[in-house]
């Protein structure tokens, strides 16, 4: 495209000159900065500076200049925290000092701590144990009455402020299986596993499972009972059931009697202060299986 | 003797890249290393087959067009592979299952995500970039490219650090900032290819016919030398052992993230913004067959953007461990950039001036239009989320994401699409693309498939946002993260199928370009376009 044209075109529609440049054809229009433009800059520009002195901003040797209003985005949080924290002083405090069984259901209290104990849950404990708390593959069901630990608030509130084989409290649930894949040879695991089958009902191979019946009085009855009917003080699972934290199918088993399971759970007294423990508590048990 | 000594030097790249393929200490090194040994083994074996042989000689009176040539087929190819990534990632967010067990660890979610992100920024964008800003500066300058192959250099450089980037995604090497994933040794290659475009580019400026400098090869200007500098600076680290991938920052906490933002936020100011204006500058006015605007404007908005943009990152860490002050500071430049960015799209938007009619006839100007539209939109979303209140909103959501989308599919990618279609018939001598009604589906599903991806993110964005924050009587939070996932499905799928459509227009244009590349004879119409032009 020619110069010329370019040049006759632009005169039809504006009268504007363009700068005498052209580069492979372009050229420029000389048009002003459009004015609606140009005053919102400036306005951007002067709203800018005035922010600038109304908050924290300009850097300065060691420190930076406070703003006029003061504002800082920790205090707007501490702030904010405090405000709740104040309305909700005597309820919290009543439950941090309450004595969990002896709260009735009707107290202002109970409810405090049953709705705030699901909002810790639902930052804190949802992860693992789902946010509807059904438990996933290794983490329990907290809906059921099959309590590893034991169901009771005393029980319930026991475990979550100190957990469950973590390094970090001493008074932590601790048990251990043995990975009875260096003590038992293979023939023995796959017998005791058709007969722990048998246990929670499901089909197995007789002749196999009444071999497992001797290895399992010699090795798993101490701690899981002679019916495989659990032991809370050990953190035994009962085994005469359908409930299954690592899997219920043949594989699964053999798996666990030959590597052990290990789980783990934080200490979450070290972590939540004593009204959140509580208010945990009330909600689990609430859910369904507290005893 | 030249010969000799590129085989010599061929020979210990091969001894080197092989030592380090044995002993690297992780598979990412090793591969990269056998790839390495593999090119430069093929090189080895082609320049010695070349070796006493008659060259042929470079015709110098043309532009140097091939590399451009080169650089069109592979801007289309890496976006198709890009999009491609992000359809197949969007629709794992959706559904998990995706995320193949047989496939782990290469093809998680975790690991594609860096690659769909990589792909389209810097092999589709990087090499729409390069190709442009190469067609560009011979035409506006009059000058045939500076260095004769050292623009070929930085043509295959770049895509090996794109091909070593991608593969080291895939194989775990990562040193997990965001847009700067690539591992020590990748970036420091890409340093050298930069400075080797810088080189070309700065060359061919100096040796121009033109008394002035088009206004286009300002943006570029600074989007090559800002690149530059932003890329060595995050990139500062010391690898743990020259046999392997893993490095240090040098930088650490708040520091770092600092840095980090500083680097991400200018990457999308001077990549995806500058260098694209530098585009826009160019196919705009030559596409409509009008005069920029105003010049007036170009110069004041180019500088106002290229000074405020470098201090607007601290606005993604609002609410962290930065300090308030920079955190303010970040906020307002963000603010006062929004005019700034607008006079590139009123510069673009108005050089249609008298040339509105196109609109209805030619489907390439409407493309550039809706790239405007997109660009003064998402440039209108970014200084508003940056506000601290609407970020305590925002930030964390899909609504960032949906941002980001609009940006790139809508501003970068629709340029991108315009001027692949303005280059391909004219650098192949053709009189236009194959079909011009392919441009019209390809027009009409992108802009489907951004309005359906930007629309489902601000939707599930402001309801996640709202869901995190939300709080009963008593101060307790109402919903735990996994209710908000449950409550994005719907908008996921929707997202994933306003990329398919994106995805879909993609294709159409890699078939019309492979259409037109291959079909009929030459048109005259073009050819002059070849011939260095002089100064008027």
């Amino acid at each position: 495209m020619s110069k010329e044209k370019l040049k006759s075109d632009a005169e039809e529609t504006h009268d504007v000159e363009t700068t005498g440049h052209t580069w492979d054809g372009i050229e420029e229009l000389n048009n002003p900065l459009p004015r609606w433009w140009l005053w919102c800059f400036y306005l951007t520009i002067v709203w800018g500076v005035a922010y600038t002195i109304a908050y924290p901003a300009w850097p300065l040797v060691n420190s930076a200049t406070a703003g006029l209003l003061g504002y800082s985005t920790r205090q707007e949080v501490a702030q904010e925290i405090q405000r709740v924290e104040e309305h909700n002083a005597e309820v919290s405090n009543k439950l941090a000092q309450s004595n969990l069984s002896e709260l009735s259901t009707d107290d202002p209290a109970y409810h405090f701590g049953v709705s705030g104990g699901a909002s810790v849950y639902r930052a804190q404990c949802s992860q693992c144990h789902g946010s509807g708390a059904a438990g996933a593959k290794g983490y329990p069901n907290l809906l059921d009455d099959d309590w590893l630990w034991g169901g009771s608030l005393k029980e319930i509130e026991y475990t979550i402020r100190h957990g469950v084989r973590n390094e970090t409290d001493s008074n932590a649930h601790w048990s251990q299986m043995p990975a009875f894949g260096e003590i038992l040879d293979k023939k023995q695991i796959v017998s005791v596993a058709e007969y722990v089958l048998g246990l929670s009902g499901q089909d197995n191979d007789p002749d196999l499972a009444s071999i497992g019946q001797t290895v399992f009085a010699q090795n798993c009855a101490s701690c899981h009972g002679d019916g495989g009917e659990g032991m809370r003080e050990q953190g035994a699972p009962r085994l005469n059931d359908a409930i299954w934290l690592y899997g219920d199918d043949r594989a699964s088993l053999i798996e666990t009697i030959t590597y052990s399971r290990f789980g783990v759970m934080p200490a979450w007294g070290q972590r939540l202060d004593d009204a959140d423990v509580k208010a945990l508590t009330l909600y689990i048990h609430q859910l369904g299986g507290g005893e | 003797m030249g010969d000799i000594f590129k085989l010599v030097v061929l020979l210990f790249i091969i001894f080197f890249a092989g030592m380090a393929a044995d002993w690297g200490r992780d598979v990412a090194y090793s591969v990269h290393a056998f790839i390495i040994m593999a090119i430069a083994s093929g090189l080895f074996i082609w320049q010695m087959r070349r070796t006493g042989e008659h060259k042929p000689k470079v015709d110098t009176s043309k532009y140097m067009d091939d590399v451009v040539r080169a650089g069109v087929i592979a801007t289309g190819f890496w976006g198709v592979v890009g999009f491609l990534v992000g359809v197949f990632i969007a629709f794992q967010l959706a559904f998990p299952s995706l995320n193949f067990d047989w496939a782990q660890p290469f093809a998680n979610f975790g690991r594609l995500r860096p690659l769909h992100t990589s792909a389209v920024i810097f092999a589709f964008g990087g090499n729409a970039l390069i190709m442009s800003s190469f067609y560009i500066v011979q035409r506006t300058c009059g000058a045939r490219l500076w260095g004769g192959n050292l623009a070929w250099f930085v043509f295959w450089g770049y895509n090996l650090f794109i091909v070593l980037a991608a593969t080291g995604y895939l194989l775990g090497a990562t040193q997990s900032k965001e847009y700067a994933e690539p591992e020590w040794y990748v970036d420091i290659w890409l340093t050298i290819v930069w400075l080797a475009f810088l080189t070309v580019y700065l060359g061919t400026i100096f040796k121009r016919t033109e008394k002035h400098i088009y206004v286009a090869n300002w943006f570029l200007l600074s989007f090559i030398v800002t690149v530059a500098m932003l890329h060595v600076v995050n990139n500062i680290s010391i690898p743990v052992s020259i046999l392997g991938s893993k490095s240090v920052q040098l930088f650490a906490g708040v520091q770092d993230a600092m840095t980090q933002w500083w680097y991400g936020h200018n990457a999308v100011g001077f990549f995806l913004t500058a260098g694209f204006l530098g585009m826009m500058y160019y196919f705009v006015p030559k596409q409509a067959g009008r005069p920029v605007y105003s010049y007036k404007l170009s110069i004041i908005h180019f500088w106002a953007l290229i000074f405020l943009y470098i201090w607007a990152g601290p606005h993604h860490l609002h609410y962290t461990a930065l300090p308030d002050w920079a955190s303010t500071l970040g906020m307002v430049f963000s603010v006062i950039l929004w005019m700034p960015s607008w006079g590139g799209m009123i510069n673009g938007l108005m050089t249609l001036q008298g040339a509105w009619d196109k609109l209805r006839t030619d489907p390439i100007v409407r493309m550039m239009v809706i790239s405007l539209a997109f660009y003064g939109m998402s440039t209108f979303e970014g200084p508003m989320m940056s506000i601290r209140a609407v970020n305590s909103l925002s930030h964390y959501t899909d609504w960032t994401i949906g941002h980001v989308h609009s940006g790139a599919l809508g501003w970068n990618g629709m340029i991108t699409f315009s001027a692949l279609y303005f280059l391909t018939p004219r650098l192949w001598g053709k009189a236009q693309m194959y079909s011009m009604k392919a441009i019209d589906w390809h027009f009409w599903l992108a802009t489907i498939g951004i309005i359906l991806y930007a629309a489902s993110m601000w939707v599930t964005g402001i309801m996640e946002g709202l869901m995190w924050r939300e709080v009963d009587a008593q101060g307790f939070l109402v919903n735990s993260f996994a209710d908000t996932v449950t409550a994005k499905f719907p908008m996921y799928v929707v997202r994933g199928l306003g990329g398919v459509l994106y995805l879909a227009g993609s294709l159409i244009m890699a078939w019309n370009m492979i259409m037109t590349i291959r079909g009929g004879a030459v048109q005259s119409v073009a050819t002059p376009q070849n011939n260095l032009q002089p100064a008027e």
